[in-house]
C-alpha cells in the first residue's frame, strides 16, 4: 500500500499566553490519502483550526508553536521544516482557504494582482501570462466576466464570490492538498451548496486531497470520506464517514449527532442536548475531558484514555465511561 | 390541483396578537455632489403577516433578504416607510418612541450576538433588571428578586447576577439575553438569529429553553433564522422571504412537505443532510440575491434563475394567494406550479 499523502503523528501545538502555556492540540494522529477528503469536526475551541494551521505553520507567531510530533507530507517532514521549505510548500503543494475571505484577501489590491502574486511566487511566469492564467482560474471557479473581475477589489464582490476568489488563489498552483477551514460557515445554504460543489469538482479535476474543517455535521456527511471528531484538543473518534454516522462509539460523537435538529423531528419536541459546556483550556484535566464536561469524578479524569483502532479504520479515545 | 394539507395543519386565526400589513421599510440612497436622494434600498417591500397567541412564526431567507430589517421594523426599532403594524389591536406603526415605551413591555427582542447586544459595563443582574427599571416596575428589592427568578428560569446560577456578561460563554450570554427579554413578561418575543452563533450542542440547549418558555408563559415568537432545520423545529408557521417580499407562507410541515415556490424548494434542497447514506447530487441555485436598490421587475426569483417564463410575471399582481388552507404563495407563472391559474 502507498504511504498516505499526509501523516500526522502525536502533533502537539500550544500557545504562550499571559496566563502561562496552554496546549491547544494535544498529541493527535491521523492520515490522509491522496485524492480523499478528511473532515475535522468539533465545536469552537476544540483545536480543529489550530491542528490544520499547524500543518502549514500558519500559527500566530511567536505565541503559537508546534511542541511535539511529526507532520509528514509527501515524505517531507513539515513540523521541523525551515521557513524557506514551508514557503515552497504553502500555496504551492498545499493550498489553504479560510472562513472569512474578507479578512484573508488584501483589501487594497485588485483581485487579479492577488492571484498573480501567488502564481509568480511559485511559477516562473511573466505578469502577462500570470494574468491570463488568473482569468482562466476565475472562470474555472465560476466567476462571471472574469476579465472585468480581475480589476476589481475584494469589497466589490459578494461573500460567495470572495470565497470563489480564495479558492482560485488556493488552487492556482494545482496543489496536492487543500486545507479548507470552515469555507462555507459565513455563507448562506444556497451559496454553501455552490461552494461545496465547486470544491468537489476541483478535487476531481486536480485529484487533490481535501482537509475540511467544519462544525457542521451535515457538510461532513455530504463531503467527506473519513472524519475526525475533536473535543478539547484531542481526537475522540476517527472513522470512515459511514461508520461514524451509522455506529458512533464515543459519547461526544453520539451527543453531537443527536443534538442536531432534523427535519423529521416532531415540531417543538425537546432536542437531545449535551449537558454542561467545554471546560476552559486552562482547566483541562489530564484524563478524559468529556468525563470532565459530564462532571464525572474518579480515575477517568487522572489518566488519558488510550487511542485505539477498534475496528479497521475506526479509532476512539477509549474511556470506560464514554465509549461503548 | 395539489392535494390540500391535513386539516390539523390549519392554524386558528381567532386570536391575533400581531398583524402586519403591506409593511415597507426603505432606506434612502444618497449620491451626487448635492447628496440628493437618488434611490432607495427596498429592504422590506410590502410584507403582510400575522402572529397568533402562543404561536411561533418562523422567518427564513438568505442574508440580505430583509428578514432582520423586518424584525426590527416590527419591534419598532425602525420607523416603517409605509404599511401598518397592529399589536394587540393598537396601531403602533407611527407611534413616537415615548408613546411606544409603555407598550414595549409586551414585545421584546433578542439579538443574534449577545456579546454585542449586552453592555459590558453592566453586571448581569443590572442587565436583566434594566427593562424593569425603564418600565418603572417594582421596588429595588422586588426587581432583585425577579432577577434571581429569571436566572433560575433560564438555567443560570444565581451568583451570575454579580458577574459581567463577558465572563460567560456564548450559550450562557444568549440565556442572559433571553432573561432580559422576559423580565417584563412580554407576549411577543422577536428572536433575530438567536442560535446562529452557537455550537450545535449549546444550540440545542437554547432551543429547548425557548420551547419550554413558550409552553410555560404562552409566548408568541417571531423567529428569524437562516437555518431551515432549526426554523422548522420551532415554528408553527413559516414565511419564506426573498428580496424584501414573502414568496410563501404556510404551516411549517406543509412548507416542508409541499413547498410550492421554487425558491422554497431551492432553499430546502440546499440544506446538507447529516446522513452520508442520503448523500444527494446537489443542483445548487445559480446566482445570488440581487441588489434591493434595483430589484428586477416581476418575480425576482424567476429573474435570478433566468426562468423562460419570467417575462410573464412582469406587471402581474404578485400578492400572495391561498393555494391550500392557510398556505399562501406568490402566484408567479415561473416559480409556482400552476401559480398563474
Amino acid at each position: 500500500m502507498l504511504d498516505p499523502l499526509l501523516q500526522i503523528r502525536n502533533l502537539t501545538t500550544g500557545f504562550q499566553t499571559e496566563s502561562g502555556l496552554v496546549c491547544a492540540v494535544d498529541s493527535i494522529s491521523f492520515d490522509l490519502d491522496a485524492g480523499k477528503t478528511l473532515g475535522i469536526v468539533g465545536e469552537s475551541g476544540c483545536g480543529k483550526t489550530v491542528a490544520s494551521m499547524s500543518i502549514v505553520d500558519l500559527l500566530p507567531k511567536p505565541a503559537g508553536q508546534i511542541w511535539e510530533g511529526s507532520i509528514e507530507f509527501h515524505g517531507k517532514e513539515l513540523a521541523k521544516a525551515t521557513e524557506q521549505t514551508l514557503r515552497s510548500v504553502r500555496g504551492n503543494e498545499i493550498g489553504v482557504i479560510f472562513q472569512e475571505p474578507m479578512a484573508a484577501l488584501n483589501p487594497v489590491h485588485r483581485i487579479g494582482k492577488q492571484i498573480v502574486e501567488a502564481l509568480q511566487l511559485h511559477r516562473n511566469l511573466t505578469t502577462r501570462d500570470a494574468l491570463a492564467r488568473a482569468v482562466e482560474l476565475l472562470d474555472a471557479v465560476g466567476i462571471p466576466v472574469p476579465e472585468r473581475r480581475i480589476t476589481e477589489y475584494p469589497h466589490q464582490l459578494s461573500g460567495g464570490m470572495r470565497q470563489r476568489v480564495m479558492i482560485a488563489i488556493a488552487l492556482c498552483c494545482e496543489p496536492d492538498l487543500l486545507i479548507a477551514d470552515e469555507p462555507t460557515t459565513a455563507l448562506d445554504v444556497t451559496v454553501q451548496a455552490q461552494i461545496l460543489n465547486l470544491i468537489s469538482k476541483m478535487q476531481d479535476d486536480l485529484g487533490m486531497a481535501v482537509l475540511l474543517i467544519t462544525h457542521d455535521l451535515g457538510v461532513i456527511a455530504e463531503q467527506c470520506d473519513e472524519v475526525v471528531v475533536m473535543y478539547a484538543g484531542r481526537i475522540v473518534e476517527r472513522a470512515p464517514v459511514h461508520s461514524l454516522f451509522a455506529s458512533p462509539r464515543h459519547a461526544y460523537t453520539m451527543g453531537l449527532l443527536a443534538s442536531i435538529p432534523k427535519l423529521t423531528n416532531p415540531r417543538k419536541s425537546l432536542l437531545t442536548t449535551i449537558p454542561g459546556q467545554v471546560a476552559s483550556i486552562y482547566e483541562f484535566v489530564p484524563g478524559c475531558r468529556f468525563c470532565q464536561r459530564m462532571e464525572r469524578s474518579g480515575p477517568t479524569l487522572e489518566k488519558r484514555p488510550p487511542y485505539l483502532e477498534i475496528t479497521p479504520g475506526h479509532w476512539i479515545e477509549q474511556c470506560p465511561e464514554c465509549t461503548t | 390541483m395539489p392535494t390540500p394539507p391535513p386539516s390539523t395543519e390549519a392554524v386558528s386565526v381567532s386570536s391575533l396578537l400581531l398583524e402586519v400589513e403591506a409593511l415597507k421599510m426603505h432606506f434612502p440612497v444618497h449620491g451626487g455632489i448635492l447628496h440628493r436622494q437618488v434611490g432607495a434600498v427596498r429592504a422590506v417591500d410590502g410584507v403582510s403577516l400575522t402572529i397568533g397567541e402562543a404561536e411561533t412564526f418562523g422567518l427564513v431567507g438568505e442574508s440580505g433578504c430583509g428578514k432582520s430589517t423586518l424584525g426590527k421594523a416590527i419591534a419598532r426599532l425602525l420607523k416603517p416607510t409605509a404599511g401598518n403594524i397592529r399589536f394587540k389591536g393598537h396601531d403602533i406603526t407611527k407611534l413616537s418612541q415615548s408613546r411606544l415605551r409603555p407598550l414595549r413591555q409586551d414585545f421584546q427582542m433578542v439579538f443574534q450576538d449577545p456579546a454585542e447586544s449586552l453592555d459590558p459595563r453592566m453586571s448581569v443582574g443590572e442587565l436583566i433588571a434594566e427593562p424593569l427599571l425603564v418600565q418603572k416596575i417594582g421596588t429595588r428589592t422586588e426587581r432583585e428578586e425577579k432577577v434571581l427568578q429569571l436566572l433560575d428560569r433560564v438555567g443560570l446560577p444565581r451568583r451570575a447576577a454579580e458577574r459581567f456578561s463577558f465572563e460567560f460563554s456564548g450559550g450562557q450570554r444568549q440565556r442572559i439575553g433571553i432573561a432580559r427579554a422576559l423580565a417584563v413578561n412580554p407576549d411577543l418575543v422577536i428572536l433575530d438569529e438567536p442560535v446562529s452563533a452557537l455550537d450545535v450542542s449549546v444550540q440545542s440547549q437554547v432551543i429547548n429553553l425557548m420551547i419550554e418558555l413558550q409552553r410555560d408563559f404562552q409566548l408568541s415568537y417571531l423567529f428569524i433564522a437562516h437555518d431551515l432545520a432549526v426554523v422548522k423545529h420551532v415554528s408553527d408557521r413559516i414565511g419564506v422571504m426573498y428580496l424584501g417580499k414573502l414568496v410563501e407562507v404556510g404551516p411549517a410541515d406543509e412548507i416542508y412537505h409541499h413547498p410550492r415556490h421554487a425558491y422554497t424548494r431551492a432553499l430546502l434542497a440546499a440544506i446538507p443532510v447529516a446522513d452520508p447514506k442520503h448523500r444527494h447530487k446537489r443542483d445548487p441555485l445559480v446566482g445570488e440575491i440581487p441588489s434591493p436598490i434595483h430589484p428586477p421587475d416581476g418575480c425576482a426569483f424567476g429573474h435570478r434563475v433566468s426562468h423562460p417564463r419570467w417575462q410573464e410575471s412582469v406587471g402581474m399582481d404578485l400578492s400572495l394567494k391561498e393555494c391550500a388552507p392557510a398556505h399562501y404563495v406568490m402566484p408567479c407563472p415561473c416559480c409556482t406550479e400552476g401559480g398563474s391559474g
